[in-house]
């Protein structure tokens, strides 16, 4: 076995392996933080598209974004899409509650009349093969709500058709779409609620 | 001890398996193999980590006395799992978009600590390097291997996604074995991880007994 050595010898032999791999993470981070942030960027960007045609801005809605506060009091980033300096869409996140997996998170895009340009989901945690049906990559449920607004249908009619709406649950699974159907409509109420904000010219 | 090379990878491989044999890394297991492709991918990553952390670890071995022995190499495997993370986010992002909530927990998989205490911390550079390596590529086949079981029986698919994951020339392997909604789906909720897991240890050590072998208990200090 070793020798007994004085308590700084390990001391200075931890101390200088910490220091050493703490310089060594510094430089990693000081060298990937750029590269990281663009792609975060690109990330958003992309998750931006799928609810925003990229054909009705000329701006770059990440940067264009303002923060407002919910009826809850959460702040919410406002990702505004413009052309010619007016507003052309807006898209923000939603919180569906009620999910049979903790809450849904969607990207609205709303265009200025309050008419949905499209839905994503960006995080769930739904029961595979039940409700991630929600997810674009596995049925185009979710692409049904493009066009559609509160008004049309009519406010009462935003339910899953179990609950008296009009739109269909998927086989097996209500409590998934219900999420996403009340998520959507609280998120057209916050569009309704913030509406001057939003339009609001720079 | 005299380290031949065949030796390890056999044993990194198969005999030894981390896995199957040895029983250890078993959150990554069963977090990671819902799929054949998140399997694959895990393993890996981890393998990297095992490699590098080995070498290290071997390289400083006679540096660090026993008794801060462990903390040291907690350092650099965690210092590890971050140079991974940062650098798979910043230039393999597509890659990192699937595995990247995982990584971190390789921090707290035991088959690279037990590689370190076991091996690297008693042999050269270079054999350290290929046991980390081979440890880790057994890890990956492991891994792969449930989760292709679960994902065949649990959604009906092989290697889905798998393009994601290793780019476009390997979209050949992403198939579907059954119809989409036959899946049994427990496979691919958890319990399906311990149940395939726990299967494939029999499997392994049926394959052993037939082909006349002595069943080695796990033992992460077998070298």
């Amino acid at each position: 076995m070793s020798p007994i050595r004085p308590t700084w010898v390990h001391a200075t032999i931890l101390g200088t392996f910490c220091a050493g791999f703490g310089v060594a993470l510094a430089l990693t981070d000081d060298v990937t933080k750029n590269p990281i942030k663009e792609r975060a960027l690109e990330d958003k960007m992309a998750s931006l598209g799928q609810v925003i045609p990229t054909s009705i801005h000329d701006n770059n809605p990440v940067l264009d974004a303002i923060t407002l506060t919910g009826a809850e009091g959460k702040p919410t980033t406002v990702y505004r899409a413009m052309k010619g300096g007016a507003v052309t869409g807006v898209a923000y996140e939603v919180d569906a509650s009620g999910g049979y997996g903790g809450p849904i998170k969607l990207m609205l895009g709303v265009d200025p009349q309050g008419k949905l340009l499209g839905v994503s989901v960006i995080a769930h945690k739904e029961t595979p093969g039940l409700g991630d049906k929600i997810s674009p990559a596995k049925s185009d449920w979710l692409s049904r709500f493009t066009g559609l607004a509160i008004g049309n249908p009519p406010v009462e009619k935003w339910k899953v058709k179990k609950d008296g709406g009009q739109f269909d649950q998927f086989s097996g699974a209500t409590i998934t779409p219900r999420a996403v159907v009340g998520g959507i409509r609280h998120g057209l109420e916050f569009f309704a609620e913030n509406k001057p904000a939003m339009m609001e010219k720079k | 001890m005299a380290a031949s090379y065949g030796r390890i990878i056999k044993d990194g491989l198969w005999e030894n398996n981390g896995v199957l044999c040895m029983l250890l890394g078993m959150c990554p297991t069963m977090a990671m193999t819902g799929t054949a492709t998140n399997g694959l991918g895990m393993g890996l990553a981890t393998a990297v980590v095992m490699a590098a952390s080995n070498l290290m670890v071997a390289t400083f071995r006679n540096y660090v006395t026993h008794e801060v022995r462990i903390p040291v190499y907690i350092l650099i495997v965690a210092a590890n799992v971050t140079f991974v993370d940062l650098v798979m986010n910043a230039w393999m992002h597509e890659l990192y978009k699937v595995l990247g909530l995982f990584i971190p927990l390789i921090v707290s998989n035991c088959l690279p600590l037990a590689r370190l205490e076991a091996f690297a911390a008693k042999e050269p550079v270079l054999p350290s390097f290929v046991d980390g390596l081979f440890m880790g590529l057994g890890f990956t086949l492991a891994l792969t291997a449930i989760g292709a079981v679960r994902e065949v029986i649990g959604q009906g698919t092989l290697f889905a996604d798998a393009a994601l994951l290793l780019g476009p020339s390997f979209l050949f392997l992403e198939s579907r074995v059954m119809a989409a909604d036959m899946g049994i789906l427990v496979l691919i909720l958890p319990p399906g991880g311990f149940l395939v897991a726990g299967l494939m240890v029999v499997a392994k050590r049926m394959v052993d007994l037939a082909s006349g072998k002595e069943i080695k208990m796990a033992g992460a200090h077998s070298v």
